[in-house]
């Protein structure tokens, strides 16, 4: 407990972050602009270092508490457990989707309001399915588009549009894919998804992504994207939402988080290696 | 029945960059100004401790979610529009503020050309350069009229900016001095000076350093947090209306800003506006407000809409060329404008989740005019950029061609990679075609029963054979930045239109010009035929440049307040005759 406390200290002053140079470096108490509210809010945990830092060990527990059942169950959890943790496997960079939580994060994302896509246009005519999937590009589009293109994306598809005109709501879509692969997994190696080896999975998985299963009211390949996006969601977003435990996503990927500045790094040549601190942390 | 309520001096729609800019001008000078903005009220506190890019990034929070209206898209005039369901293919602006709050905060001015596009194209080529179908025209304005309101806007901005080598005229400076560089900028710089270009940074509206506006507003120092685009600024740092042009016309007691107020109809007796009909969404009433200037600031998706709904100009028809209503839509497209070349690094790790939204460098060696187009197969051309925004983890997973999407290999090399890669792209001048444009959709509606808005739209071989070149450029900058492995976009000879609304960036639809026949709006954003009716922001575009467009909206924002202002002391009227202009229809 001391040496971590100091080593935050170090950690602290490496980045030249105390309180009182943040707020030099920003001019907000001379400008006085956003004033009161943002010092005693926001800087006030992230830089009180006589704080009792809080534990990995209690973030922990706090977070098991949450790793319950909304909307799934329990036969279909287990396919979507095993079907994550094939997109995003543990290994020897650290855990999978299973240990990092996404099951439970695409639970609870499913149980709110983008399980019924509550803020998408959502008015009728819909198009007739075979219409939708005769317009399906067959090549695969597999990540989300960055919103205004400044960094690329990571794929881009002509069927942009194409692909959100299903009549089934996130919900439905995901309830349709899990148990199609799970009975396709019964016809082919007779027993239940989450039982069949890794090979088996992977390669129902891969007939999702390319197409070739057909499912009713939404092509397959537009629910595995769904999944596999749903997927990186659960092991990178921040950890509030039941996914990224412990921040290991970000401590694998060498992301920091939710840090206020990088004014002292923004220039330097090396790689800078900074612990990741969460909106926990972050928002005091 | 709409409840009428007392008149005004003018009324606004929209309270982003082009609307604030407005209510700030003319609240200063004494009139009493309502804005009407349908979405939620929201100040600078709201954005603090908000680095969550889920929320932001994925539930696009900042956007005007579709359940209450959207828009409609087809790629041409036989194929039936769908509608553009959810976020992911469309960011509009919505909330106090707009676009302006979650925007980067890259600051250009468009190039003298673009102003005189048709009248340069032809001086320099001859007519025949210009193809069949490209309806091409001048802006009715010169850059150098515009050049003192691009001014006004930049220090009112506070703009971070570094001289361009080889840029226009300038009556001044930047008003704060250029942001921090890094290794990434530093090695894009150096490469592309090496090759012979003239390389410097993007003019930024994340300040370098804390100032205050001649309005008085102070802005504060980006803190290069990286939590940028698509989120309000955490330390007013970015320069946005919220802290900016809406705080000064609030200061003035002179402005009202009505919340959760949609805009459904200009209400006008055939030559005058009267006022604006809008929808309390809280209660469901509705209302009139009649003012003396009505001004269209909602974006150039509800500004068309709102003129073909309320009836007023000659609606555009794209098979005769004829009318102005929704003529002569382009933009910045993602899957077209918006591309270049990814560079993977086996031994050389950059810091890539720091950043800021306009942290970069850029070249305008090939932008607009500046290669000679003679023996090329379009016109127009390119900026070339690094632009280290931050890589935030869930959106940048880039990995080698050939690698797959998902399972072991894949979570492996997106984990060595994410700090292993560097991105130059091209942002390229989008022209305008007879075949591209926007009219109300015959079969969807938004949640109050109003037609949707049609996007029509297509690309050409101007645009393939603009991209190619383009990303071919990026290519030879990347290699010689060094990177083991070099990746250029791809533009196939069929790709198409995506209906892909993502970048912010689009124009037309109630265009500028010097011809009451070929344009909605003269110089002032003034309605050629409702002189109390002023429509403003990129809407006025007659074509799009290859740069961001938000300082142009702003620089045409200061003037048509100028010329309202002017105007009511007139007592109406025309501000600019309509005379004939140069351009090919
Ligand atoms: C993610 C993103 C990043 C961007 N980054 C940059 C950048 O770095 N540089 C750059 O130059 N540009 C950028 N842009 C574009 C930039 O945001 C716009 O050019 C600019 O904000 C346009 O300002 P505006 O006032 O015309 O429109 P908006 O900011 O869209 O404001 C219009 C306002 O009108 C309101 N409104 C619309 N319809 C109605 C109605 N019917 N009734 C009532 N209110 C209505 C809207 O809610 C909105 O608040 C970006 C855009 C996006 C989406
Ligand atoms: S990068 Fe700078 S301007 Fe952008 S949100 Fe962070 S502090 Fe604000």
């Amino acid at each position: 407990m001391t040496d971590k406390r100091s080593d935050d200290d170090k950690n602290l002053d490496e980045d030249g972050l105390s309180r009182r140079r943040f707020i030099k470096n920003t001019g907000m108490v001379a400008g006085g602009v956003v004033g009161g509210s943002l010092l005693g809010g926001l800087l006030t945990s992230q830089f009180q270092t006589d704080e009792e830092t809080k534990t990995d060990k209690k973030q922990e527990t706090s977070s098991d508490l949450q790793d319950a059942r909304m909307f799934f169950n329990q036969n279909d959890f287990k396919v979507l457990q095993a079907a994550t943790e094939r997109i995003f496997p543990e290994d020897d960079n650290g855990p999978g989707a299973i240990g990092l939580g996404v099951p439970y994060f695409i639970d609870k994302q499913l149980a709110g309001s983008w399980g019924t896509n509550a803020k998408d246009y959502r008015e009728r005519p819909f198009l007739k399915f075979n219409q939708v999937e005769n317009m399906q590009q067959k090549d695969s589009e597999n990540l989300p588009p960055n919103p205004q293109g400044a960094q690329g994306e990571d794929q881009k598809t002509n069927t942009e549009n194409q692909r959100h005109q299903s009549r089934l709501n996130r919900r439905e879509i995901f309830l349709n894919g899990l148990r199609k692969m799970n009975q396709l997994s019964q016809e082919r190696f007779n027993t239940t998804f989450d039982e069949a080896s890794e090979e088996q999975q992977i390669e129902i998985l891969q007939d999702f992504e390319s197409g070739k299963v057909k499912l009713k009211g939404v092509a397959a390949e537009n629910f595995f994207i769904l999944l596999r996006v749903a997927t990186l969601e659960g092991a990178y977003s921040d950890p509030l939402y039941g996914g990224n435990k412990n921040m290991d996503g970000w401590k694998m990927k060498e992301f920091p988080g939710a840090q206020p500045a990088y004014t002292n790094k923004i220039s330097q040549d090396e790689f800078a290696k900074i612990k990741p601190i969460s909106l926990t942390d972050y928002q005091g | 029945m709409a409840q009428k309520l007392d008149k005004v001096d003018a009324v606004i729609v929209g309270s982003g960059w082009a609307g604030g800019i407005i209510a700030a001008e003319l609240t200063k000078k004494g009139y009493n100004v309502v804005g009407l903005e349908r979405g939620v009220d929201k100040d600078q506190e709201d954005y603090i401790g908000t680095k969550d890019e889920l929320r932001f990034s994925r539930r696009y929070e900042m956007m005007q979610h579709l359940n209450k209206e959207t828009i409609t898209s087809r790629n041409n005039q036989d194929a039936t529009a769908l509608p553009v369901r959810t976020n992911e293919n469309a960011l509009f602006g919505t909330n106090t503020g707009g676009s302006g709050v979650h925007w980067n905060g890259v600051n250009f001015r468009f190039l003298p050309y673009d102003f005189e596009i048709y009248s340069k194209t032809v001086e320099r080529y001859g007519k025949d350069k210009i193809p069949k179908g490209m309806t091409l025209q001048d802006w009715g304005i010169t850059y150098d009229e515009l050049e003192k309101y691009y001014d006004r806007y930049e220090k009112m901005a506070g703009i971070s900016g570094e001289e361009n080598p080889i840029g226009p005229n300038r009556s001044d400076k930047y008003p704060t001095p250029p942001m921090k560089d890094t290794p990434a900028i530093r090695l894009f710089k150096k490469s592309t000076s090496e090759m012979g270009y003239h390389p410097y940074h993007i003019p930024s509206a994340n300040l370098s350093e804390q100032y205050k506006n001649p309005d008085g507003e102070t802005i504060n120092a980006c803190m290069y947090c990286a939590f940028c685009e698509t989120y309000g600024c955490d330390f007013g740092a970015k320069s946005d209306p919220i802290i900016t042009v809406l705080k000064t016309a609030k200061k003035t007691g002179n402005y009202e800003l009505r919340n959760e107020a949609t805009v459904t109809r200009v209400m006008h007796d055939g030559n005058r506006a009267t006022g604006l009909l809008y929808t309390d969404t809280k209660t469901g009433q509705e209302y009139e407000q009649p003012a003396d200037i009505v001004v269209l600031a909602g974006f150039i998706f509800t500004n068309t809409r709102l003129l073909l709904l309320s009836d007023i100009g000659k609606t555009y028809n794209p098979k005769t060329g004829t009318g102005v209503i929704g003529k002569n839509f382009t933009g910045h497209f993602n899957n077209m404008t918006y591309l270049g070349a990814r560079g993977f690094f086996e031994d050389k790790k950059f810091n890539n989740f720091m950043g800021a939204g306009a942290l970069g460098a850029t070249i305008d060696d090939f932008s607009g005019d500046n290669i000679d187009h003679s023996d090329l197969d379009f016109l127009h051309g390119f900026e070339v950029q690094i632009q280290t925004t931050g890589n935030r983890p869930i959106a940048t997973n880039f990995v080698p061609k050939g690698t797959p999407s998902w399972g072991k290999e894949f979570k492996d090399k997106s984990l060595y990679y994410t700090n292993r890669n560097l991105y130059v792209n091209a942002l390229s001048g989008s022209l305008p075609w007879q075949h591209n444009y926007l009219d109300l959709d015959p079969t969807y509606t938004d949640f109050l029963g109003n037609p949707l808005l049609r996007v029509t739209y297509s690309y050409t071989d101007q645009d393939r054979n603009l991209s190619r070149y383009a990303v071919d450029v990026c290519e030879k900058i990347m290699k010689k930045m060094g990177a083991d492995t070099v990746e250029k976009d791809e533009i196939t000879d069929d790709i198409e239109f995506n209906s892909s609304f993502t970048t912010g960036h689009f124009g037309g639809g109630a265009i500028m010009g010097n011809d009451p026949k070929t344009s909605a709006v003269n110089n002032y954003s003034q309605m050629w035929e409702m002189d109390n009716l002023f429509v403003v922001g990129a809407s006025s575009f007659p074509h799009f440049g290859n740069y961001n467009p938000t300082e142009t909206v702003g620089a045409l924002a200061y003037r048509a307040a100028e010329g309202i202002d002017q105007f009511l002391k007139d007592g109406g009227g025309l501000l600019v005759k309509g005379n004939q202009v140069k351009s090919k229809t």
